[in-house]
Order: structure tokens, then C-alpha cells, then sequence
């Protein structure tokens, strides 16, 4: 295992290698950050002045900052100089199937994503990838009478320069922390959605295909506008094993909920998490947020199995009335992987309510931390929260902890808060295994038991494979 | 052919000697039953056939359809065709029960080579069984054995049982916690599964079981091994008398 695994890592990285020496200059940056680097992408990405001005004014905060470290998970250094900012890089052409790493077509085939996505995702330049964007267009098309605009935010920021100015950096400002600013620095791409006012989106908008069209940036930007009484639900994350070995994962998501509106925002995170013995992996550092106004709903609903360290807090801030805020979560985590998630729910608004549900699975010899904050501010008549927070364990070498936060500073707030921990018992093991199932079947079955009411909230493509998901990033986790 | 032969088996459980020299032939579509006081080893016997990994066999044989089970998984054991039913079922918190009859067939179906069956047939194989035991469509939606009172989880063991129709079936205390109308309907469940090619080893302390189950051997069993068999008829004597006059 430790050897396919190595394998991938070497065979990805030679492929990320051969896109920074490209000869096309133009694609690449050097090594490292300032201020010229900054400029650069910006450039080449022919952005106005303001944005500009944005990134450079967020790097200058960013040299101010320091890198926080009261997460439960520990890791080397990250040296800032020694990474790569901005590169396209360049997909190693193949020309079909047979010529890709047999390891990564099985990891594929697993995962049961169609021929046609594998070869989009092995980057292969067959109709295969001409037929997603086409599909993507004509989704577009579709959306675009609806007065709906999906599109990456470089293009958001090229076509719809006024939006993007008022709603960046609107909730998440880039002062917020220090892998936020960063973000704001230097951030690559990302989506942009806008949904106008009183407008259901018809479909479910996925950044399933685009970020599979092009190869995963490290700092990617989200912004959602969903205006009065308008509705979207967005999926989110590549659902496939990220080739990509990047160290560094630093995104921002910005979430505005106007009167009246609801967004749900599922997630589903699978990055690479490193090999059984904690080589390798990405650093998942992600800011999420969304504000709600009067009577807006915002649903966050992540499932997260993937990357060595995940480090990510979905918040609303409630502060309309009657706004409503919630998060359903499962972390999974298995070998040496270290989550540190939760969320904030910040009650402002009257009558405002949320939910938490957190799932966590830990396995192997990992960490896995359930951390949130609830605030009832003083203005918040009448607000109301319900949290539930279960850790299941595999095995015993593994860590569950739950650090729950909760201010209530008016004195009709309610903040109700369960927590439960508790153990795949080898009865259970042996009771699903005499009925005929084999040991790992037994686990995931247990563990998607444990996970269902979550796994509930998902749309129903996205829970099927959020459950494959699971049993493969169980396994090994039964002897 | 015998189905299952037991020579000379030994198993503990840490220190603990509890199956000593345990021998026992069952033949296709026979029923024995094994009665014996309070730790004779009765339960031990029957997760050591399942391979419950917290028995250690030290010696003996234990063969199945001519194959050497002992160096089997309990889920290879169980698609082969043994069954335990279990005296105190786990719950399996989340995972509903319908779902975990499904997944178990098709564990079975896979190890046999054959297709996943299809959601047509399996509503059309379970609901006449889960009808005929009782258990409802809320039931068989709610997690497995979670909330069940002790009457709902010895159904839904036989349901299990009828519905994964096993070669062998094992009955660890089947009939305690049940009322008289509970137990007449597990009964019947056994009987109808009564085959020539099927076999089942009844565990129990009463012989209120046998009043709707005719077995063709009883067997007493005292200290980790049988010392006592003869026919229905041995149930009454016991009754009467006790185990006092095997010690």
C-alpha cells in the first residue's frame, strides 16, 4: 500500500514539476511571495486596479499576521518562500486510458465515476473534456435565463466587476486570520454564483466538472449572492482523489443570504490525506462563512474524509431575524489524519435559531476534534440553538474531542448542547459478520449508521458517494 | 454425509476451559436440542461455531459440508450456511433494518458469485416473512434491534434467519423473554423452515419449547461437553427430576 501510494505522490508531483518548467514562461511564477509575485498574477489575470490594490493591501496585513496554532494538530513548518503562488499548470498530455497510472484509473473505477469523467480527470485532451464544458454551457445557458450567473470568479471579476467588488471580502474581510488574508492575496480561482431576487436556481449548481476541467488551484474563492426570497443549492468539491500533491489548501468561501433567501452548501472533501504513515497530504486551512438577513436561511453540510490536516469552522453570522443557521457535518478521519472542525453560529438577529450536527468517525491513529462556537448576542432576543455532537471510535489508538463554545448574553437565549462518545464494539463487528458481512462491510455499514442523519442532508447523488467514500477511507481500519 | 461434525473440541475464553472435548454429528434436517444448567457452556458452543473472535479453540475439529470451518471468518462461516441466532442481538445504531437484511443477503449472494438482488424481489422475499412473524414495515425501517423490546429482537433474529434461509441454524435461547403467544410464533417460524436438507441446534433451558417444536435429539450438556442423549422424551424427565442426577 505504502508503495502505490508513494507512487501516486511521485507521479503527480513529476506532473506538477513538468508544468512549472514549462517553457511558456507566461504560465508560471516563480517560487516564493512579494509583492512583484502579487502583481504578477494579478496581471496575467488582467484584473482591474481595485483588485489589485485588494491583494496587495491583504499581503501587506498578511506580513503583520502569524500563523495560528491553536488547532488540535500538529505539522512542520510551512516555509512561505518555498511554494508556488501562481501556475497553470500544464496537463501532462496523454493520449488515452492505457497510458495513465493503472492506480489511479483503480482508485477511479472504485469511486464508480464513468469513463468519460476519468478521462476528463486524467486530463486526457479527448472530447471527453469538450463535452463537460459543453455541458457546463449549457447548463449556463439554462441559468442565464433565469437571470443566474455561474462562472469562475476571474471571469465574475472581468464581466461583472461591480458585484464582485461590493460582496468580496464582505464577510470574510481579509484581515480575518491569517489563511484567509493569504487567500486574499493571492487567490487563484474559484466560483462566482449570483442568484437575482425572488429566483429559485433550477438545478443544483456543482463545481463537480469545472474544477475537474482545469487542475485544482491551492487558494480558491467562493462568493454566493443570493438575493431577496431566492434559493440556491450548491455542491461543492471534487468528489474524486485530488492527483494534485500541494501542501498548502487555503480557501475562502463568502456566503451572503439576503431577505428571505436560503442557500444550502454541501461539501464534499476528499483531498489526498497522506500515506498510512502520515507522509505527504494536504493542509486543508479553509475560512467559510455566511451572513444571513431577516429571515434567511443558510445550510452548510460538509462531509470531509480527505487531507492530512483539515482546519474549518462553516459559520453564519445570523444577523437579520428570524434568520436560521445550519450545520450538519461527518469528518471522517483515518491513519495519522488530524481534523479540527466545527462551526460558528453567531446569533445577532432576533429570534434567530441554528442547528449543529457533528458527526466525527476517528480510526487508526488519528485526531479528530469537534470545535464550535455558539453567541447569542445581546441583541438577539428570543435566539435559540441545538447542538449534537457524537464521536464514534475505531480501534484504540485513536483521539475524539469535542471543545464546544457557548455565549449567551441575553437572558431569553436558549443553547442546548449533547455530545455523545462512543465505540465500534467488537459484539457489533461479529453480529453484522455472522449475518455474512466481511469486516470492512460491517465498519462502513456501522459508520454510515452512525453518519445517516447527515449523510441525509445531502442531495442524492452526493450522499451515494459520500458513502463510497466512507468505506474506502476506512479502509485498513479494521485488523 | 453429515452437515456438521464436532470432535473433541476445546475452546476458552482467557483462562477459562469451557468447551472440553466436545464432540456432536448433525445430519441434514435434523433438529437437536441441548439443554444444561447455567454456564455448562451452551452459549460457548454455539459462538465458537459462529467463530466469535473472543473464544480461542485450542483443540478438536470442527467441520461443515466437509470443510474446516476453524480456519474460516465468521462471514465466510455465515455464507456457507450457519446461522446463529443470537440470545441478546446487538444494536446496530443507524443502520436500518430492512438495509441491514439486504446488505447481508447480498453478502451472500456475492460470495455465491451471483448478482445483487434487485429492490422487487427483495420487498417480494421479506415482507411475507417479516407478515408471518409479525414485524411490521415501521419495524423493519427502524435501526436494527435499537428501541426493540426483547419479544421485537427475537423476531427479528428470525427474521433474519427466514429470510437468509441458512442450512444450519443455531437458536441460543430463543424462546427467553418471550410470552406464550410470542413463543408459538417463533415456533412456527422454525417449523416451517423444517427441511430435509436444513438442520438446527436449539439452545434452551425449558422445555415449554418443545411443546410446538418436536426435536429428534436432546442432549444434556454439563462441564463443556454432552453427558447425557436421548429423545423428546428426555425433556420431561428433566423436567421432573432435574439436573442433579447427570452431575
Amino acid at each position: 500500500m505504502n508503495n502505490t501510494k508513494t507512487t501516486l505522490r511521485e507521479i503527480v508531483s513529476e506532473r506538477y514539476r513538468y508544468g512549472f518548467e514549462t517553457p511558456v514562461a507566461a504560465e508560471t511564477a516563480p517560487k516564493g511571495l512579494s509583492e512583484d509575485i502579487i502583481r504578477f498574477i494579478s496581471a496575467r489575470k488582467k484584473e482591474p486596479d481595485w483588485l489589485l490594490e485588494f491583494r496587495l493591501k491583504a499581503y501587506r496585513h498578511w506580513l503583520t499576521m502569524t500563523e495560528p496554532h491553536w488547532g488540535k494538530f500538529t505539522y512542520d513548518p510551512i516555509d512561505y518562500q518555498d511554494l508556488y503562488y501562481y501556475a497553470a499548470p500544464v496537463p501532462k498530455k496523454v493520449n488515452s486510458l492505457d497510458e495513465v497510472d493503472p492506480e489511479i484509473l483503480k482508485t477511479y473505477q472504485k469511486l464508480g465515476i464513468p469513463l468519460q469523467e476519468q478521462k476528463a480527470l486524467a486530463g486526457i485532451a479527448v472530447d471527453a473534456i469538450f463535452d463537460s464544458v459543453s455541458v457546463a454551457t449549457t447548463y449556463r445557458a439554462q441559468l442565464k435565463e433565469k437571470g443566474i450567473i455561474f462562472c469562475p470568479i476571474s471571469e465574475a471579476v472581468r464581466d461583472y466587476p461591480e458585484l464582485v467588488r461590493t460582496y468580496l471580502g464582505s464577510v470574510v474581510p481579509y484581515t480575518d486570520n491569517f489563511f484567509a488574508c493569504l487567500n486574499s492575496a493571492v487567490f487563484s480561482d474559484g466560483s462566482f454564483v449570483y442568484i437575482p431576487k425572488g429566483v429559485r436556481a433550477p438545478l443544483e449548481l456543482s463545481s463537480y466538472f469545472r474544477i475537474n476541467a482545469k487542475n485544482a488551484g491551492q487558494f480558491e474563492r467562493t462568493l454566493i449572492v443570493a438575493e431577496d426570497d431566492s434559493y440556491v443549492s450548491y455542491l461543492e468539491g471534487c468528489t474524486a482523489p485530488q492527483r494534485d500533491e500541494n501542501q498548502l489548501h487555503a480557501a475562502i468561501v463568502e456566503i451572503i443570504v439576503k431577505d428571505g433567501a436560503e442557500v444550502k452548501y454541501s461539501t464534499v472533501q476528499n483531498w489526498y490525506p497522506g500515506d498510512e504513515n502520515g507522509r505527504g497530504g494536504i493542509y486543508n486551512f479553509v475560512t467559510k462563512r455566511g451572513i444571513c438577513h431577516n429571515h434567511a436561511k443558510l445550510s452548510w453540510t460538509q462531509v470531509e474524509t480527505g487531507s492530512a490536516i483539515t482546519w474549518k469552522y462553516p459559520s453564519c453570522i445570523l444577523k437579520g431575524d428570524y434568520a436560521v443557521g445550519e450545520f450538519y457535518s461527518v469528518a471522517l478521519t483515518n491513519h495519522c489524519q488530524q481534523a479540527d472542525t466545527g462551526t460558528k453560529m453567531i446569533h445577532l438577529g432576533k429570534h434567530t435559531t441554528s442547528t449543529i450536527i457533528s458527526k466525527g468517525v476517528s480510526a487508526g491513529r488519528s485526531n479528530n476534534t469537534y470545535r464550535g462556537m455558539v453567541k447569542i448576542a445581546s441583541t438577539a432576543t428570543g435566539a435559540r440553538n441545538v447542538s449534537r455532537c457524537d464521536s464514534l471510535l475505531i480501534g484504540n489508538q485513536c483521539g475524539a474531542h469535542t471543545i464546544p463554545v457557548m455565549t449567551c448574553a441575553d437572558p431569553s437565549g436558549v443553547i442546548e448542547h449533547e455530545a455523545t462518545t462512543s465505540k465500534i464494539s467488537e459484539d457489533q463487528l461479529f453480529y453484522a459478520q455472522s449475518r455474512g458481512l466481511s469486516s470492512e462491510q460491517a465498519v462502513g455499514l456501522i459508520v454510515n449508521g452512525f453518519c445517516r442523519e447527515v449523510m441525509q442532508k445531502l442531495p442524492m447523488e452526493f450522499a451515494v458517494e459520500a458513502q463510497r467514500l466512507i468505506g474506502i477511507n476506512l479502509e485498513g481500519s479494521v485488523g | 454425509m453429515a452437515l456438521l461434525t464436532i470432535e473433541n473440541l476445546c475452546a476458552r475464553v482467557g483462562d477459562k476451559e469451557i468447551l472440553k472435548d466436545f464432540s456432536l454429528t448433525i445430519n441434514p434436517g435434523e433438529v437437536h436440542v441441548i439443554m444444561g444448567p447455567n454456564g455448562s457452556g451452551k452459549s460457548t458452543l454455539a459462538n465458537v461455531i459462529a467463530g466469535h473472535p473472543a473464544y480461542e479453540v485450542t483443540g478438536g475439529r470442527l467441520m461443515f459440508k466437509d470443510r474446516d470451518v476453524l480456519k474460516m471468518t465468521p462471514d465466510e462461516r455465515a455464507n456457507i450456511g450457519i446461522f446463529l441466532a443470537f440470545q441478546s442481538p446487538t444494536e446496530l445504531p443507524g443502520v436500518g433494518s430492512a438495509l441491514f437484511l439486504k446488505t447481508a443477503l447480498n453478502a451472500k449472494r456475492q460470495a455465491a458469485g451471483e448478482k445483487d438482488i434487485d429492490a422487487v424481489s427483495f420487498m417480494r422475499r421479506l415482507r411475507p416473512r417479516a407478515t408471518a412473524l409479525g414485524i411490521t414495515d415501521d419495524m423493519l425501517k427502524r435501526a436494527l434491534n435499537v428501541g426493540f423490546s426483547g419479544g421485537e429482537k427475537k423476531r427479528m433474529e428470525m427474521l433474519q434467519m427466514a429470510f437468509l434461509e441458512p442450512d444450519f441454524c443455531m437458536l441460543d435461547e430463543i424462546d427467553s423473554g418471550l410470552d406464550i403467544d410470542a413463543l408459538h410464533t417463533v415456533s412456527q417460524a422454525v417449523n416451517i423452515m423444517r427441511e430435509s436438507h436444513r438442520s438446527f441446534l436449539l439452545i434452551t433451558h425449558f422445555q415449554r419449547l418443545l411443546n410446538d417444536i418436536t426435536p429428534d435429539y436432546i442432549h444434556i450438556m454439563m462441564d463443556g461437553r454432552i453427558v447425557k442423549t436421548g429423545d423428546k422424551t428426555l425433556a420431561a424427565t428433566l423436567e421432573e427430576k432435574g439436573y442433579d442426577i447427570y452431575r
